[in-house]
This record gives structure tokens, sequence and C-alpha cells, in this order.
């Protein structure tokens, strides 16, 4: 039974990782989705199209992160999802309503009589506007420490406005790639408004973490960890230097490296995820329940985990697969 | 008055009543969709590409539907139930991570290449991408039976502190009543399937889109129905038995007895009184719910009454909302089995010129309108189903483990009531849009076979039609 050492360490461990890792796909992948219904009200009808194709054969795969870090979380940590989710009921609440009126507007907005779409693009824009700032709040509310007080929900509300303009900006990189001509150059622009939103939202979590937790700062700014920690402000800073100078050089010649802000945005938000990873471990809801006081019994998380060895790969080969099939511009993809 | 238990609960009907709309729809329909496209494989034969063409179009909207609903399913559980995976969350919590990892991930990458990939990819991978969609969506529906029948007959664990562990996942995942569950569910989703494909051709066939596509779209769903709808009657006879055996206060308030006897009557109304603890207005066939049950004319059937405690209070569900819905289902049922053959019966009659069978010329008008009101008869049936499973179930949530107040959350009421409200309201309008726009898309799909050539571009400018909503 311990042959691999104790379980009960490092099971909770391997989950939380796992988690963790569900959750930074999905800011990432469905972050530049959610980012696209957030720039729909500048673009004009026909590139609302273009955008929606650029999206249309990925969202929902995107969307599947969210259930399996929820899924995670609720099947590893089942005391804290308890307390997490409850205290984020009204947040999580706007963010379903949000999640649903986005998804069904993708095909409605096709499906439903031509006097309605401008009714569905809006329940796009909207449902997408929701989804975003209700995670950016929870994000906040966490940060916090999940207490309801004037001053944390405050922040929250900051965060909220910093996440949605972060998403707009990572979906305004998706939307340089896969598009060209006009609307790329209006996504080139909208990246530039986007990128503030990023630096603040994660100045804005590196600098109340510490403060919100004697923990916390201990970890950052004792002496040894400091100057291992270093790199990654460092890192952080060089990429938004990366990525405003490519931003202001954008289009390229021939659109070669199109992709390139698209990247350096997700390597940027591994970045500052990574940091905030490291600030919460080993607490799982902050300064309360640490992940191995909360962990499941260890024999169903090797049932899952043995399950997860072999599916989590599939699941991983078949998405490249769908990414490499619909690779290339949007603008060829139709369907209604 | 406002509590939070109770409004929980309706929440929680609400969106599991909404959700199950649509995956009821979508589980069939995959393998439907995979029919008409191996056979269009096979014979070349366009007609079957016309059908794929269309139905797809109605499995999109509906995957779409069924995915943002379930989304709202598993955040439910924390935010309003979290008592129940602290107490059971070692056993449901590896199969709601089965479902999601088999399942889910598989039917929404596919789902991508299925939709947009027409073109884009080899015909065999897009043949192989709806099947692994269509089986996906079996996947999902395998793993999420298993939990729910395992919270009807809960086997192979230990109870430790209070906590759920599993001993034994074979006894876990094969328990008593899943396989009649899920064959039960599978067979509700092909005939609410066939029932909506063929009330949408009938509508088609009505409003003058005679193409072949249409015909061998309703062939498709009368045959399979017609098939379908007698298994579907022997599996629920059976499930009912099984009940029987595990949950017998379920099926008491089923079959409305109240005390043990031999010789019960099927009753077809009644209306259960619950505080003087009898039926009024009984009107039953002698007999007849003994021999369904016990196959034996006077077998003795368990009544309500035994399921009392001491003090008095009832231990049993309510009895007339499990009594009712079971008859909606049943009744439904009935009706079903009625249509198709008769339709079958219609279709296959020989042409008055001797050449061949009259196929869906022989349907009568009156009779196809009658088709178009029976479009969503499944959703009818398999909600009024779930309805005498999950409420004759009631107060136990985990049968004889956990009660449902046990797991409910501390939120304030106001709070669920707001969010109730909200969900409610948004489930009315999609609901609305999404049959409106079902219509909406069969006649522009009629209108396309016959006028579309003559007015070629803007078809949605120059027919105004019924707005959808
Ligand atoms: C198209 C849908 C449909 C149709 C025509 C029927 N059912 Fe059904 N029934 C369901 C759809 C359904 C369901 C929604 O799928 C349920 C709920 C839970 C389940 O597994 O299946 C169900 C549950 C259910 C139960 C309750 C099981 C329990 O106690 O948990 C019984 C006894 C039956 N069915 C029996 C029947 C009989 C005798 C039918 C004969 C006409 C019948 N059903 C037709
Ligand atoms: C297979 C997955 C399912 C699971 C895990 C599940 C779980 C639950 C849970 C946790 C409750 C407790 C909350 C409550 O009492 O209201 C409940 C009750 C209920 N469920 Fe299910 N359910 C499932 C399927 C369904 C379906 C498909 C329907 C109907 C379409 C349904 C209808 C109901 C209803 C009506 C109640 C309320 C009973 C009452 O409170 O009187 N359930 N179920
Ligand atoms: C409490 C119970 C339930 C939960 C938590 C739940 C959760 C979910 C979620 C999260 C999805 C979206 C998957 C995606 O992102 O692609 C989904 C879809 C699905 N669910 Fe449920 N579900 C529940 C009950 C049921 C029931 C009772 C059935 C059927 C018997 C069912 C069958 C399906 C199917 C077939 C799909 C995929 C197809 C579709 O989206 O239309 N689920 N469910």
């Amino acid at each position: 039974m311990y042959t691999f050492g104790d379980p009960t360490q490092w099971l909770p461990f391997v989950f939380a990782g796992l988690m963790g890792l569900s959750i930074l796909i999905y800011v990432v992948l469905d972050g530049f989705d959610l980012g696209v219904g957030v720039l729909f009200p500048f673009a004009d009808d026909e590139e609302k199209d273009a955008m929606i194709a650029s999206i249309g054969p990925f969202w929902d795969a995107n969307e599947t992160w969210l259930v399996l870090a929820v899924g995670l979380l609720l099947v590893a940590f089942p005391s804290a999802h308890g307390e997490i989710l409850t205290a984020l009921y009204a947040p999580v609440a706007i963010m379903l309503i949000g999640l649903i009126l986005r998804g069904v507007a993708f095909e409605f907005r096709v499906k439903a009589p031509a006097a309605y779409k401008r009714l569905w693009n809006n329940a796009f824009f909207i449902g997408s506007l929701m989804t975003s700032l209700s995670q950016g709040f929870m994000l906040g509310l966490y940060v916090m420490g999940l207490d309801w007080t004037l001053g944390h929900v405050a922040f929250a509300c900051l965060t909220a406005v910093f996440l949605t303009v972060g998403y707009s900006f990572i979906g305004a990189t998706w939307v340089i790639h896969k598009n060209s001509d006009a609307l790329q150059l209006k996504a080139v622009d909208w990246a530039k408004g986007g990128i503030w939103g990023l630096i603040l939202g994660v100045g804005a979590v590196s600098l109340a973490t510490p403060y919100v937790s004697p923990r916390i700062f201990e970890k950052w700014f004792d002496f040894p960890q400091v100057l291992w920690l270093a790199p990654l402000p460092v890192v952080s800073g060089l990429l938004i230097v990366w990525l405003w100078t490519m931003l202001r050089r954008m289009p390229f010649a021939n659109d070669h490296w199109n992709w390139l802000p698209f990247v350096a945005a997700t390597l940027l938000w591994t970045t500052a995820y990574g940091g905030m990873a490291y600030s919460f471990y080993p607490y799982v809801v902050p300064e309360k329940i640490t992940i191995y006081e909360a962990a499941s019994a260890p024999e169903s998380l090797f049932i899952i985990l043995i399950g997860s060895l072999f599916v989590l790969p599939a699941i991983v080969g078949y998405t490249l697969l769908s990414y490499w099939i619909f690779r290339g511009k949007a603008h060829e993809l139709r369907y209604d | 008055m406002l509590d939070t238990l109770l409004l929980s609960r309706i929440q929680f009907a609400a969106n599991i009543s909404f959700h199950i709309l649509f995956p009821t729809i979508t589980i069939a329909l995959g393998w439907v969709l995979l029919f008409f496209r191996v056979r269009y494989n096979s014979t070349g034969d366009a007609r079957w590409m016309e059908a794929y063409g269309f139905w797809v179009k109605v499995f999109a909207l509906s995957f779409a539907m069924g995915v943002v609903s379930g989304i709202t399913m598993s955040f439910q559980f924390g935010t309003n139930w979290p008592g129940f995976m602290e107490i059971v969350g070692n056993i449901a919590g590896p199969l709601l991570a089965y479902e999601i990892m088999t399942a889910f991930f598989l039917e929404a990458v596919f789902l991508g290449i299925m939709l947009f990939g027409f073109s884009r990819v080899p015909r065999w991978l897009h043949t192989s991408a709806t099947f692994l969609v269509a089986f996906g969506t079996t996947m999902s529906t395998f793993w999420i039976i298993v939990l729910n029948s395992w919270m009807h007959t809960p086997q192979g664990f230990e109870m430790i502190d209070g906590v759920a562990h599993a001993t034994d996942w074979w006894a876990i995942i094969f328990n008593p009543s899943m396989p009649y569950r899920f064959f039960h569910m599978m067979l509700a989703s092909f005939l609410t399937v066939s029932f909506l494909i063929a009330g949408v051709s009938a509508f088609r066939w009505l409003i003058g889109g005679r193409t072949s596509g249409v015909r061998v779209a309703m062939r498709t769903a009368i045959f399979t129905a017609a098939l379908l709808i007698p298994v579907q009657i022997l599996v629920g006879d059976m499930h009912g038995l099984n009940t029987k055996e595990y949950q017998p206060a379920k099926v008491a308030a089923m079959e409305g007895v109240w005390e043990t006897e031999r010789g019960v009557p099927l009753l077809l109304f009644a209306l259960p009184d619950e505080e003087a603890r009898e039926n009024n207005f009984e009107i039953g066939i002698p007999g007849l719910a003994s021999f369904i049950l016990t196959h034996e004319w006077d077998g003795e059937v368990k009544g309500l009454n035994e399921f009392v405690a001491e003090d008095g209070t009832p231990l049993h569900p309510r009895v007339a909302p499990v009594f009712w819905s079971f008859r909606v289902m049943v009744g439904t049922g009935m009706l079903m089995l009625l249509a198709s053959w008769a339709a079958v019966f219609l279709m296959l009659r020989k042409r008055s010129d001797g050449m061949g069978r009259r196929g869906v010329e022989g349907l009568p008008k009156p009779f196809l309108f009658g088709l178009v009101a029976m479009t969503f008869s499944g959703w009818l049936a398999t909600l009024a189903g779930w309805y005498t499973t999950e409420i004759g179930r009631q107060p136990w949530l985990v049968q004889g483990v956990m009660t449902t107040k046990e797991a409910v959350a501390d939120v304030p009421p106001t709070m669920v009531l707001s969010s109730l409200i909200a969900y409610l309201a948004v489930y009315v309008i999609l609901l609305g849009a999404y049959i409106s726009v079902i219509f909406y898309l069969a006649r522009r799909a009629s209108r396309g076979q016959s006028i579309e050539p003559r007015l070629p571009q803007s078809e949605d400018a120059q027919v105004r039609v019924v707005p959808a909503e």
C-alpha cells in the first residue's frame, strides 16, 4: 500500500495540481472565447460572424475545462467545495446564467429568424460579460478569504473589471491570429487597450495577496525564497514589454507569426497564475482549510487517478487534433 | 414560509427538469444521425444527407442547451447541496469524474468536428466524429444513471464516522436498479427522438415540404418508435418489479395502495387523500395491479400504512404526485404504442393501383396533425417518469443513507428565491425560443425546397414568419 509513500500526503497534492492545471487551461481557453464575446459590441455585423467562426468549433470543449475544474474540486476536496461555492452563491448564479445565455446564443443567432439575430448577438455579449465579471469577482473575493465585507467586495469589483479586460485582451490576440485584414487591425487596437487591464489585474492581485495574509507575505519576502521567486515578476515584466512591442509593430509582413501575441499572453497568464498558486498552497480555502484536510478518502482518489492517467492524455490528444483541423484563418468556416 | 430546503428542492427540480429535456434528445439523435450518415456513405443517396443536414441543426441546438444547463447542474451540488458530497462524495465523486473524463470531453471536442468539419476532414473522420459524439452522450448517460441508481439502491460501501466509503466498485456501478434505469432511459430517449422527428416531419409534410429527405426521416422515426415502444413497456414493467423489491413505499404510492392487500386493482383514476389516508373516486380494474406486480391475480402488495412511524409521521413519499406522474408516463406510453402501430399499419397498406406500399402518403391528414401534436410527447413521459422516481424516493436523498434535509446548504432563503426566479425566467424564454426555432427551421427547410430556387438570397426578409420566442 505504501510503496509510493503515504497516499494521504501525495494524493491531495496531485489532485490540487490537476485542479490547478484545469483552472489554468480554462482561463486561457475559455478566457479567449469569453473575451471575444466581450469585444462583440466593438465589431460590425460581418466582423461578428467572423469572430464567432473563430471560436465556434472550440468553445464547448473550452468550457468543459470548467466542468472538470469544479468536478475535481468537488470530488477531491468535498468539504472545501461546499464552503467555497456557498460563499460564492450569488456570483456563481450570475455566472451560470451568463454561461447559459452565451452558450445558446451561438446557436440561436444563426438559426432563429434573421430579425432576431441582433437580439441573440446582444445575449451573446451580455452573457460573456456576466460570466467574465462574475469570475473576476469570485477571484477577488477568494483572494480576500471569501468574506463579504465592504472592502473585500470593493476589491472584488475591481478584479471583476480587470479580469474582464484581461479576457478581452487574450480574446483580441486570438482574433489577431484567426482573422485578417481590417478585423485583424481592429483586434490589434483592442489588444493594445486590453493589455492595461491585465497589468492592473495582475498587479492588484499580487499586491493585495501578501497584504491580506501575513503568511503569504512571509512566503514571498523571506530571504532565500525571494531569490528563487524573483524570476516570476521579472518574466512577467519582460513578457509585457515583448507583447507591447509586438502589438505596436503588427500586422507583420505576410501575416507571419500572427500567433505570437496569443502565445505570449498565455505565458503571461501562466506566470501570474503560478505566482498565485504558490501563494495559496497548501490552502484550498484561503487561510482556513488545507488541501490535506479537505481531501476525500485515498481509495476514491486513487480510482480517479488511475482513470485520469489513461484518459487525460487522450483528451489532450484529441483536443490538439481539433485545433489542428481548424487551424488557420477562420473565415471559411461556415455553418448555420 | 420561505424555507431554504423547499426552495432549493424546487430549484433543483427546475434545473434538472430543464437539463434532462435536451440530453433526452441528444442521446438518441446522435445515433440517428450516425445512421443517416452511414446510410449515405453506403448508398450515396442524397436524401439521407438531406435528412442529416436538417437534423444535425436540431442536434447542435439541443446540444448547446444540454451543455449550458449541465454546467448549472454541476455547480448545484456545491451551491445548494454541500452535504451530499460531504457524506457520499467518496462514491459520487469518482462516478462524476469518470463522466467528465470519458464522456464530456469526447462529446465536446468531436462535436466541433462533426458540425464544422464536414468539408475539412476526410469522410471517415467525419463519420467517426459523429460516432464518437453519439458514443459520448451514451457514456454520459451511463455514468450519471449509475450515480442516480446508486442513490436509489445503494450498495458496495460502508459508513465510517458518518461518511460513506467505497468497498466494492463493481457493486456500486452495477447496483440492482442500474440496468433497468439505464435501458429505460435509453429507450425513453429513442422514443422521444422518434416522436420529435415524426412530429416535425409531419409538420413539414403538411405545409408542403414533401421531399424524399422528409420521407426517409419519417419512416425511420415511425419504425423505430413502433419497434421500441413494446420493449419500453416490458422494461418499464421489469423496472417496477425491481422497485417493488427495493423501494416498496414508492410502489405503494405509484399504485395508490393504502392497506397491504391481495388482489389489488389497477387504479385508472383516483384522488389520493393524504389526510384521511384513503382514495376518493377510485376507478380500477380488479386484480390487475397485483397481477402486474406479482404476476398472480391475488398477489400481495404492501400498502402505504406499513410505512408510518410509531408517532404517526409518514415514512413514505407524498402520494398524489407520485401516483399521478406515474399515470401520465404510462398513459403517454400507451398513446405512443397506439400512434406508432397505427402509423405502421397505414404506411404498409397497398396502394390502390397495386404499385407498392403507400408509405407516408398513406397517412391521412388528421393523423398527421395528431403526430404534430405528439412532437414533444417524449418529454412529457420522460419528465413524468423522473418525477415518479425522484419524488418517490423522498424523504431520502440516498435511500436509507441520508435524507434530503441533511444535504441542504445554509444559504439565506431570499438568495435561493432570487436565483430560482432568475433561472425560471431564463428557462421559460429559452424553451419558447427552442421550440419555435425548431418549427421555424422546419418551415425554412420546406420553403427552401419549393420556392427558394426562384427567390435566391433574401429568403429571411421575404417571408415574414411567426417570430421565435
Ligand atoms: C418516453 C419515455 C417513457 C415511457 C413511454 C415510459 N417510461 Fe417509464 N420512465 C421513463 C420514461 C418512460 C424515465 C424518464 O426514463 C424513467 C425515470 C427514471 C428512469 O430510469 O426512467 C421512468 C421510470 C419508470 C419507473 C420508475 C422506476 C423507479 O421506481 O425508480 C417505472 C416503474 C416505469 N418507468 C415503468 C414504465 C411503464 C410500465 C411504462 C409503460 C408504458 C413506461 N414506464 C413508459
Ligand atoms: C441522474 C442524475 C440525478 C441525480 C444525481 C439527482 C439527484 C437529486 C438530488 C440531489 C435531489 C435532491 C433535491 C431534492 O430533493 O429536490 C433530487 C430530487 C429531485 N430530482 Fe433528481 N437527480 C437526478 C435525475 C433527475 C431527473 C432526470 C429528474 C427529472 C427530470 C429529476 C427530478 C427530481 C425531482 C422532481 C426532485 C425533487 C423531489 C422532491 O423534492 O420532492 N432528477 N434529485
Ligand atoms: C445531477 C445530475 C447531473 C449533472 C451534474 C449533469 C451535468 C452535466 C454537464 C456538466 C453537462 C455538459 C457537458 C459538456 O460540457 O459537454 C451535461 C451534459 C449531458 N448530460 Fe447531464 N447532468 C446531470 C443529469 C443528467 C441526466 C439525468 C442525464 C440523462 C439521463 C444526463 C445526460 C447528459 C448527456 C447525455 C449530456 C451530453 C449531451 C448534451 O449536452 O445534450 N445528465 N450534464
